[in-house]
């Protein structure tokens, strides 16, 4: 079924009883041509491009739980091509042009909205990254601005500028940033690979990985084997542990982040502010909750749920930022577990196993990444050579050294 | 979450700085090779479950160690100082 405004019109007059589920439910064949493992964001993405760009459509995704059930339904929704380093820069590039393109593509209302994202500055030093990554992202084609403090002033008005630890100099507007809804991106895709003919398999967990002579043969599930020829890794926060099923040990640690949300409210954020001390970016849904977040706990867990510290962290922070927030009254917090690799960039690559890849690394910037992750992970499985903007993601880059540490914070799990 | 450091007992998390995984601690010989260096500074087990990983006991005594912990439960096991540990 095609939606359109007609339809919802037309259904509305008959009593919404024409509407089917988005996607079949079917049981599990002995063989595809591929394999996906992981329902989120880039597995869905990446079964949806194998059939729409490379025409493979006898392909599954094995999820062991619901599809959307992990990070791609947890985020704070923030879409953005903000980055500095070659590798990342043309990557997240074309990943907002497929965003900008996305809900036509897919006939689904994913509410992308490109209200701009406003990084802060709150130092001389500050100010001049931020005009070196803005030239950056103008020379990748896509938009920056530096803005004065009045430009911030008049965009943002309940920002705090009176106080002195952390005064605001300006910030770098990105206008093309912006959020969308994180369930209707799964769901988008999901109905569009479905609608091509990928079997969705939903309460399908990978229990292990059948690798005869350094070859992939398919995978042990909860719901039986089934056979493939090409296998695609994707579930984020669990990479290490799959991954262990075909005996690799990946650059990856989990580590949690967690979220917020506040009552509905009317609106007054109607952009994405990220401050520049410390680490808080904040925006307001649709239906009126401040979404916040800032950074990991820090230390590896796969608790899906945080630890009290950051909490308080975060808290200082917004107040920190915009003081008006202490009104307001936090509804939510929950945690997901993000894959952070050593430089706080993402993998998408074959491993030493012949028919066995990698799409791991997301570290807590994953969301925006689903578009572009899936059609070049799609281009990879479908043709055996990277992507021309995801060449340099590398599952060996830190053994040879060419690590992609886009904020210059080290070699270590947690610090990106 | 706490702590327990072996020289000043349960202290809160936040006296500590979370360095990472053991394998840190896990340096190659001099006639190691470039396998050795990648599993030691890159590659993780990262298990679900039962960890060793590598604190620095910053707003307390100075001490590291290495603190065994749950990851899925955050049950923190024991701790014993890097120090005592052979050939670290
Ligand atoms: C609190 C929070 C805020 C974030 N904010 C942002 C943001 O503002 N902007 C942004 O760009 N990114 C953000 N992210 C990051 C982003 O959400 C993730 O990087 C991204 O969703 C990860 O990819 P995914 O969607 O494929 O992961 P997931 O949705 O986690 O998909 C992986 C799937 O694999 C499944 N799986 C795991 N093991 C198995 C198995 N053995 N067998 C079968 N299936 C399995 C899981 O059940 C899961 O559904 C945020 C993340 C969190 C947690
Ligand atoms: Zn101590």
């Amino acid at each position: 079924m095609r939606y359109s405004g007609l339809k919802v019109i037309t259904e509305g007059l008959f009593g919404n009883k024409g509407w089917g589920p988005a996607w079949r439910n079917p049981a599990p064949k002995a063989e595809y041509d591929a394999i996906i493992i992981g329902g989120g964001g880039h597995g869905l993405s990446t079964a949806y491009y194998l059939a729409k760009n490379h025409g493979l459509t006898n392909i599954a995704v094995l999820e062991k739980g619901y599809l959307g059930s992990g990070n791609i339904g947890r985020n704070t929704t923030i879409v953005r091509a903000n980055y500095y380093m070659p590798g990342n820069s043309e990557f997240y590039s074309h990943s907002l042009k497929l965003w900008e393109g996305l809900e036509a593509e897919l006939n689904y209302n994913v509410m992308h909205s490109q209200r701009g994202q406003l990084i802060l500055a709150h130092s001389d030093g500050q100010r001049d990254t931020l005009a070196r990554r803005g030239n950056a992202m103008i020379n990748q084609g896509d938009d920056a601005e530096l803005w004065t403090l009045d430009q911030v002033k008049d965009f943002a008005p309940y920002l705090d500028f009176a106080q002195t630890r952390f005064p605001i100099y300006g910030g770098l507007m990105h206008k093309r940033g912006g959020t969308a809804r994180h369930d209707a991106v799964a769901w988008g895709y999901a109905r569009g690979a479905d609608r091509r003919g990928v079997d969705l398999i939903q309460n399908c967990e990978v229990t292990g990985i059948d690798i005869e002579n350094g070859v992939v043969k398919g995978v042990q599930t909860t719901r039986g084997a089934i056979r493939a020829k090409k296998v695609g890794m994707l579930v984020a926060g669990r990479s290490s542990q799959v991954a262990a099923m075909a005996g690799m040990r990946l650059p990856i640690e989990s580590h949690v982040l967690q979220a917020f949300v506040t009552e509905g409210l009317k609106p007054i954020i109607d952009s994405v502010i990220s401050f520049g001390m410390g680490h808080f970016y904040i925006s307001q849904s649709d239906k009126g909750g401040l979404v916040f977040g800032g950074d990991l706990d820090f230390y590896a867990s796969y608790a899906a749920r945080g630890n009290l510290p950051m909490v308080e962290h975060v808290m200082e922070a917004a107040m920190t930022l915009m003081p008006m927030i202490g009104r307001a009254k936090v509804l939510r917090s929950w945690g997901g577990i993000m894959d952070m690799s050593v430089d706080g960039s993402p993998i998408i690559d074959k491993t030493h196993i012949e028919g066995l890849f990698v799409d791991a690394g997301w570290n807590y910037g994953g969301f925006k990444a689903a578009p572009a992750s899936g059609w070049c992970m799609a281009h990879l499985m479908a043709t055996g050579e990277p992507h021309e903007v995801a060449r340099r993601f590398r599952l060996d880059r830190f053994r040879t050294g060419h690590v992609m540490d886009e904020e210059a914070t080290g070699s270590q799990h947690n610090l990106h | 979450m706490r702590i327990p450091c072996p020289l000043c007992g349960s202290r809160d998390r936040r006296e500590f700085y979370y360095y990472g995984s053991e394998d840190y601690l896990k340096r190659p010989s001099d006639q190691g090779s470039i396998d050795d260096l990648d599993n030691q500074l890159f590659l993780r087990d990262n298990p679900a479950g039962v960890t060793r990983d590598v604190w620095y006991h910053e707003a307390g005594c100075g001490a590291w160690m290495v603190v065994t912990r749950n990851t899925v439960s955050h049950e923190v096991l024991g701790s014993e100082l890097v120090a005592k540990k052979k050939g670290a």
